[in-house]
């Protein structure tokens, strides 16, 4: 199997303060991995780090994304190299369409494989098919970027970009969040037609709700910025029934 | 808006430095150095004026005189004291005789056009554009005449129509922005040495937009543009005028002046990309853009439209403005002001209203990065008798970096209990979270900022015919180079 992403005792800190306490996972292709903890476990941290957020800094240990240093990249470089990061909080951008701006992340894309960009009467074409599948219509994805968007129009938007940058690494940041049941069906919907051999997915949720619809071969607890537990989807709903309280004071 | 051909022309404008910084080598037709009232006669003469022309430019040139201590100071722009006997105020290209066609044009002059990526023959191809091509002072070519004589409607030099049309001319120049108006006017109406001439007859669509492109050449020589539009009863005119200029190292004066008259029911749109030299990173060069741009609706349900995409210049001073001097007119004044670097704008409009229900609405958008200062100055103005009058107003300032600044300077003056007056005013940067948003699609982090923020100037951008929205889209990417990382 294809290792995707390897990280080794990772620590980083933000603006000083260490809050990755020395992360080990390995994630290959085709793997669906979920991390789950309490508020303050370090679980968007872990997700920033890995997007290359300025002011997270890596302080000690490695992370390998396809057998090469990902710390040493421009989020960007990093992003046309195939990581995709869902955010949970995604950002308005008035003004820019959709459209517009999905577009610019496309060719972007395309040209740093090396690949024709698409004219605007194919991307068109293209954006149409997934839009249908994330249940979005014209009007949605040509507003200005997530201006004026609900909390579940966001998520869509957010899986549509996901589908049509066709990453082989996909960190989904609380995708769950802030979501009603259909709306987290949709999503989950458009995460598992996303789920193929080639491409690993690293979810970050709270709850174990989204893993009712997107099942993880996988599951980890961070507390404490570290990985305290891993294992199948069953611990999930250990966690569920317990709470975070099982896992002791590092945990608080 | 253009969609569609956005993210091209932003991505190939981030990689662009002024790439219009040349110089044509085409010998000037020079007056001497130094301005005195000799040096007003000799431009008259050339231009073969006729006698109550050459009166008016000298009754302009004493009132300059006697205006030296006037020079305005108010506006927050810094520069050293401009001594105006230190420069030329007439410079030509040389040419024989009138031209017919555009074979008869100097080939430099093409070339430079070329240079430009404007080519006339593939504009007036392609475009369907009407272009009055103005090097350095002197119009050199006119295109489309024909077709635009069909409509009756004249487009031509200020210094043809002073010959052809003078009866227009004398009418109404001056009749906007009068002589004696402040100190850059009065200069400019002493020595102005052509520009454009518009008169769109009455009930008259004009068929086409009309273009002019502004290039300041010969080293030294201040630019004097005049430039006067006439649009009668019912008639509809949209003027796109761009600029752009070679690289300099002295600082070169522009004041040019641009009258607009709309007449009953009739409409003008007048646009501006103006993109000269801002000056070098440290501050060095660049243009002096002291502008005096005012429309009179003189007319019934008139309205006047300017949009500009002020991104050049070294310093700019300029405030096109709306006199609502006809019942239900309408001004509009739509702007897009970008300084990086050590450039410094102060600008807005004036919106007079006059007239019963006089419509006013502003929207302004100023862009600063590096230690650039960038100044929204505005007035409205509601007269007595300007009964059920309203203005809107938003002022949208976007910081980049830590070393720029913005202000807004709004004056509101109402005499009329009936006026609505409203202002909006927002400060904001652009976010560390929009940064990484764009950046982790794929984006870096300039062509991240080119879009962010001409998705801040959209409302701005949508109001400019298309084929300036691209242009002005791709100068958002150049102008702010080197401002982000």
């Amino acid at each position: 199997m294809t290792v995707m992403l390897e990280i080794k005792d990772l620590h980083a800190a933000v603006n000083g303060k260490e809050v990755l306490k020395g992360i080990n996972l390995t994630i290959n292709a085709g793997e669906v991995h979920a991390v789950m903890g309490p508020n303050g476990s370090g679980k968007s941290t872990l997700s920033y780090v890995l997007a290359g957020r300025d002011g997270y800094d890596v302080t000690q240990g490695s992370v390998m994304y396809k057998g090469a240093d990902l710390i040493a990249l421009a989020p960007e470089i990093r992003a046309r190299e195939g990581i995709f990061l869902a955010f949970q909080y995604p950002v308005e951008i008035p003004g820019v369409a959709g459209t517009t701006f999905l577009k610019t992340a496309y060719n972007a894309i395309r040209k740093h494989r090396g690949e024709k960009e698409l004219d605007a009467m194919q991307f068109l074409k293209l954006i149409r098919e997934k839009q249908k599948q994330l249940d979005m219509t014209d009007e949605m994805v040509r507003r200005a970027v997530n201006v004026g968007f609900s909390g579940g129009e966001k998520k869509r938007y957010e899986m549509l970009q996901m589908a049509m940058l066709e990453p082989a690494l996909a960190i989904l940041d609380e995708t769950d969040s802030g979501l009603d049941i259909d709306a987290l069906k949709t999503v989950a919907d458009g995460i598992n037609a996303l789920r193929d051999p080639g491409r690993a997915m690293l979810m970050i949720t709270h709850y174990q709700r989204l893993l009712d619809y997107v099942v993880p071969d996988f599951v980890h607890v961070l507390a404490g910025g570290k990985i305290v537990r891993s294992g199948d989807k069953s611990l999930a709903l250990d966690l569920e029934k317990e709470g975070y309280a099982v896992l002791g004071t590092a945990a608080a | 808006m253009a969609n569609i051909s956005e993210s091209e022309t932003i991505g190939a404008a981030t990689t662009e430095r002024y790439k219009y910084g040349f110089v044509t080598d085409i010998e000037s037709d020079t007056a001497p150095k130094g301005l005195d009232e000799s040096t007003v006669r000799f431009i008259s003469a050339k231009k073969d004026e006729p006698d109550w022309l050459l009166q008016w430019r000298l009754k302009a040139f004493r009132q300059w005189l006697d205006k030296a201590d006037e020079e305005p100071t108010w506006a927050k722009v810094n520069y050293p004291k401009i001594d105006y006997q230190d420069s030329y105020y007439y410079s030509a290209p040389k040419q024989q005789e009138t031209l017919n066609s555009l074979d008869e044009v100097d080939p430099k002059l093409l070339e430079t056009y070329n240079k430009l990526g404007i080519p006339l023959q593939e504009q007036m191809m392609l475009a369907g554009v009407a272009v009055d091509a103005v090097f350095d002072s002197v119009s050199v070519a006119t295109t489309f005449k024909e077709e635009l004589s069909k409509h009756g409607v004249i487009f031509c030099p200020i210094s043809e129509a002073v010959q052809k049309h003078p009866e227009l001319v004398k009418k109404y120049l001056g009749s906007v922005v009068p002589v004696a108006d402040n100190f850059f006017a009065t200069l400019n109406s002493a020595v102005f040495t052509d520009g454009s001439f518009v008169y769109v007859p009455e009930g008259v669509r004009c068929p086409m937009e009309l273009s002019t492109y502004f290039r300041i050449n010969a080293a030294q020589t201040g630019q004097f543009e005049r430039t006067l539009i006439i649009a009668d009863k019912g008639s509809y005119v949209s003027y796109l005028e761009g600029c752009t200029a070679p690289m300099r190292d002295e600082h070169q004066l522009h004041a040019a002046v641009v009258e607009l008259i709309a007449l009953d029911d009739a409409e003008i749109k007048y646009s501006t990309v103006q993109n000269w030299y801002p000056g070098d990173e440290n501050g060095k060069g660049g243009i002096y853009n002291f502008v005096t741009k005012r429309g009179a609706c003189r007319g019934r349900n008139s309205k006047i439209s300017w949009t500009q995409v002020e991104t050049g210049s070294a310093i700019t001073w300029k405030y096109p403005s709306c006199i609502l001097q006809g019942d239900n007119s309408v001004g509009e004044f739509y702007s897009i002001a970008i300084t990086n670097n050590f450039q410094q704008a102060d600008t807005g409009t004036k919106m007079i209203h006059m007239g019963k229900d006089t419509k006013s609405r502003i929207i302004s958008k100023g862009i600063s990065a590096g230690h650039a200062e960038s100044t929204y100055r505005g007035l409205v103005k509601v007269m007595p008798g300007a009964t059920g009058a309203r203005n809107f107003t938003q002022c949208d300032s976007l910081l980049i970096g830590e070393k720029c600044g913005a202000h807004t300077v709004p004056y509101i003056e109402v005499r009329n209990k009936t006026a609505q007056v409203e202002h909006e005013a927002t400060t904001s940067k652009i976010s560390d979270d929009q940064l990484l948003y764009c950046r982790q699609r794929g984006l870096s982090a300039e062509d991240a900022t080119t879009l962010i923020v001409n998705g801040f100037c959209r409302q701005v951008l949508q109001e400019l015919p298309m084929e300036f929205a691209v242009e002005a889209q791709k100068l958002v990417g150049i102008s702010l180079e080197g401002s982000v990382g």
